[in-house]
């Protein structure tokens, strides 16, 4: 999945055009001398599909743009206005889908969205063992290890052996409840308002929270900002 | 990313496990590394996500029962877009959108311009 190409793509998509090929397919990755099977398998079957009249060039590239256009800062100024407004943090847990009309997010057809809250007592983390299950809709696309067989696999039996991994240590007397995602049910984690950060604006407040802290393997903190 | 030893974890013997079930299993450190996706893989995403939630050719239950009924070996070895581009392939066919005989042809199509344009197609043989 890692390709090592991809430093040319951020533009490339904007050049499809509507023309049933992709004209700028033999110059693109101009310094790429390798693609694997699955690469032409994908414009084998985008071609066919455009040929076809199912899809247009057009609608690939709005749909690409949709999901680059979602990033964890949306996820971040949910959690800040649920930090500063306890109203809305009471509908956001509550009724996710509801709450989140007002951030223009569309949960679409998912049975359930859940916002758990961490607090002193309890910490949250999410994983998807079966496949990779994410509020993409808050956060964007998951991170690669989000999917690997290895967070997968581990995270439900040591949460804290997982979470120690990535730099956070969570003191024993603190529970950490794990929340397994289906393609029914997505998490994101609500983190806690980090102390000392009464005279910080909202802007300031944001950019505390990582895309880590609202999957529950990082905690805002007001030094170091983690991944 | 998983070692040689953590891909022979068997998961569809006795024990029932599908191919997918890897909860609590383990499959060692985590490869924390960051990776932007390659345009394909937008693209298979992009595909996949107007085929089914935007057209309704399939639904998403039906997207990942074709990605779950890899063989373990392949699952254990195929990148997740991987997955999500063959499962498209499979299910366009089962639904009778496209015929095996027109994704083979374009596929000898778009392999032969590639390599006419000097690139190397790596595996273009892909497991049904």
């Amino acid at each position: 999945m890692h390709d090592p190409h991809d430093h040319s793509h951020d533009h490339e998509h904007s050049h499809d055009h509507g023309d049933g090929q992709d004209p700028h397919a033999p110059q693109r990755d101009h310094d790429a001398v390798e693609m694997s099977g699955y690469e032409a398998l994908e414009e084998t079957l985008r071609l066919l599909l455009i040929e076809k009249g199912i899809i247009t060039h057009d609608e690939v590239a709005r749909q690409i743009d949709l999901m680059d256009s979602r990033s964890p800062a949306l996820g971040a100024q949910v959690v800040v206005r649920a930090w500063l407004d306890a109203e809305f943090k009471g509908r956001l847990l509550r009724d996710a889908r509801e709450a989140l009309k007002e951030f223009d997010v569309d949960i679409g057809s998912l049975a359930e969205f859940k916002v758990v809250e961490n607090t002193p007592e309890t910490h949250n983390v999410v994983v998807c063992t079966l496949c990779s299950c994410y509020p993409k809709m808050l956060l964007g696309v998951p991170p690669a290890w989000y999917k690997s067989m290895a967070y997968r696999s581990r995270t439900v039996i040591d949460p804290r052996g997982v979470l120690t991994e990535f730099g956070l240590d969570i003191p024993l007397s603190r529970e950490v409840r794990v929340h397994d995602s289906t393609a029914d049910l997505r998490y994101i984690v609500l983190p806690m308002r980090p102390a000392d950060t009464d005279e910080l604006d909202e802007t300031a407040l944001v950019s505390l929270i990582t895309r880590d802290c609202m999957i529950g393997t990082a905690e805002p903190s007001r030094v170091g900002r983690g991944a | 990313m998983v070692d040689d030893m953590k891909r022979t974890h068997v998961r569809t013997d006795a024990g029932g496990r599908a191919v997918h079930d890897v909860g609590g299993l383990d499959f060692g450190p985590i490869d924390r590394s960051e990776h932007d996706l390659a345009l394909w893989e937008k693209r298979v995403d992009a595909v996949m996500i107007l085929l089914y939630a935007r057209k309704n050719f399939w639904t998403v239950d039906a997207m990942r029962r074709t990605i779950e009924d890899y063989g373990q070996q392949t699952y254990d070895s195929t990148e997740y877009y991987e997955k999500w581009a063959r499962a498209m392939r499979n299910l366009l066919i089962e639904q009778q959108v496209v015929t095996r005989a027109e994704v083979e042809a374009k596929m000898i199509e778009v392999v032969a311009r590639h390599r006419a344009a000097g690139r190397t197609v790596l595996n273009d043989a892909i497991e049904w």
